[in-house]
């Protein structure tokens, strides 16, 4: 009986851990998913349609993700088919230092402003 | 002195606050893929339409050759439009046609073959689509121009229309 019932805890908390596993890897899938756009969906993810084309995307990212690659590894393979545009958050380059810069910048040049004031005014 | 300083900051941010809308103004929000590129070909495992064996793309693009892969599909309403093109096209020596049969059934497929014509040198099953994301593909029909350096130089979008047929023959002449 004993034996009986410590395998039934190690065969509960085996599949528990599984099913635990399974979905973080959803979890993760859906992440990748939800940044890549649809390309002939107005504003939908590719996560959010049920085109065509996002469900061959769906499939691939799947693929690519249970043979073991990684999230940049899809990007980097979806950019060199569709370009930057498929993926939601741009990456940092040449062409986006401007966009990723700026707010930065603006915050810092803000928060100087703020400061001067401040200190001004003790 | 500070006045004048503050007045000009304002200026520059409004004039470059103007530039950014008024540019973003021309610029459409819906995806226009870029037409003529220049990428290596893919490498990939297809399933032979009339063989229903599994080819490498190796020995696809054996020959030196232009090649047009063209996705189409029986359900798809353009590609019956375009179809009577690409035969005119296929009796072009320079050029051999490859098909990819797009999320099809595949008795549908061969209906439409068997009664629009075959202007396909291979036919490749593409079920899942899987195969037309390869290529960059995001619709059906789509077309991929490609040269003798198994380089993909041209994509045209949609149907092939006679001024495409044109620009094709002019490329590889």
């Amino acid at each position: 009986m004993k034996t009986l019932k410590f395998f039934l805890i190690i065969s509960l908390s085996i599949g528990s851990f599984q099913l635990k596993s399974e979905e973080k890897n959803d979890e993760f899938k859906n992440r990748i998913l939800k940044n890549i756009r649809c390309l002939i969906c107005q504003g939908q993810s590719v996560y959010d349609s049920e085109s065509d084309f996002a469900s061959s995307i769906k499939l691939i990212v799947n693929k690519m993700i249970d043979d073991g690659m990684s999230e940049d590894q899809v990007y980097k393979f979806l950019r060199e088919k569709y370009g930057d545009w498929v993926i939601y958050e741009p990456e940092l380059n040449k062409n986006t230092y401007i966009l990723w810069l700026l707010p930065l910048l603006l915050f810092m040049i803000g928060g100087a402003i703020m400061i001067k004031k401040l200190n001004f005014k003790n | 002195m500070k006045n004048k300083l503050k007045l000009i900051i304002i200026f520059v941010s409004l004039i470059f606050c103007f530039i950014i809308f008024y540019k973003g103004l021309d610029k459409s929000n819906t995806y226009t893929p870029k037409t003529n590129i220049e990428k290596s070909l893919p490498t990939f495992k297809a399933k032979d339409f009339s063989l229903n064996t599994y080819v490498n793309s190796e020995n696809i693009f054996s020959e030196e050759n232009y090649y047009i892969v063209n996705i189409w599909a029986s359900w798809c309403v353009p590609c019956r439009k375009e179809h009577p093109l690409l035969m005119e096209l296929n009796k072009n020596q320079s050029i051999k046609l490859i098909g990819l049969n797009y999320k099809d059934n595949l008795s549908n497929a061969k209906k439409f073959i068997n009664e629009l014509g075959n202007p396909y040198g291979q036919i490749l099953i593409d079920k899942d689509g899987t195969l037309a994301v390869e290529f960059g593909a995001y619709g059906v029909p789509e077309s991929f121009l490609i040269d003798k350096n198994k380089k993909i130089i041209k994509k045209i979008i949609g149907p092939i229309n006679k001024e495409i047929i044109e620009e094709i023959k002019l490329i590889i002449k």
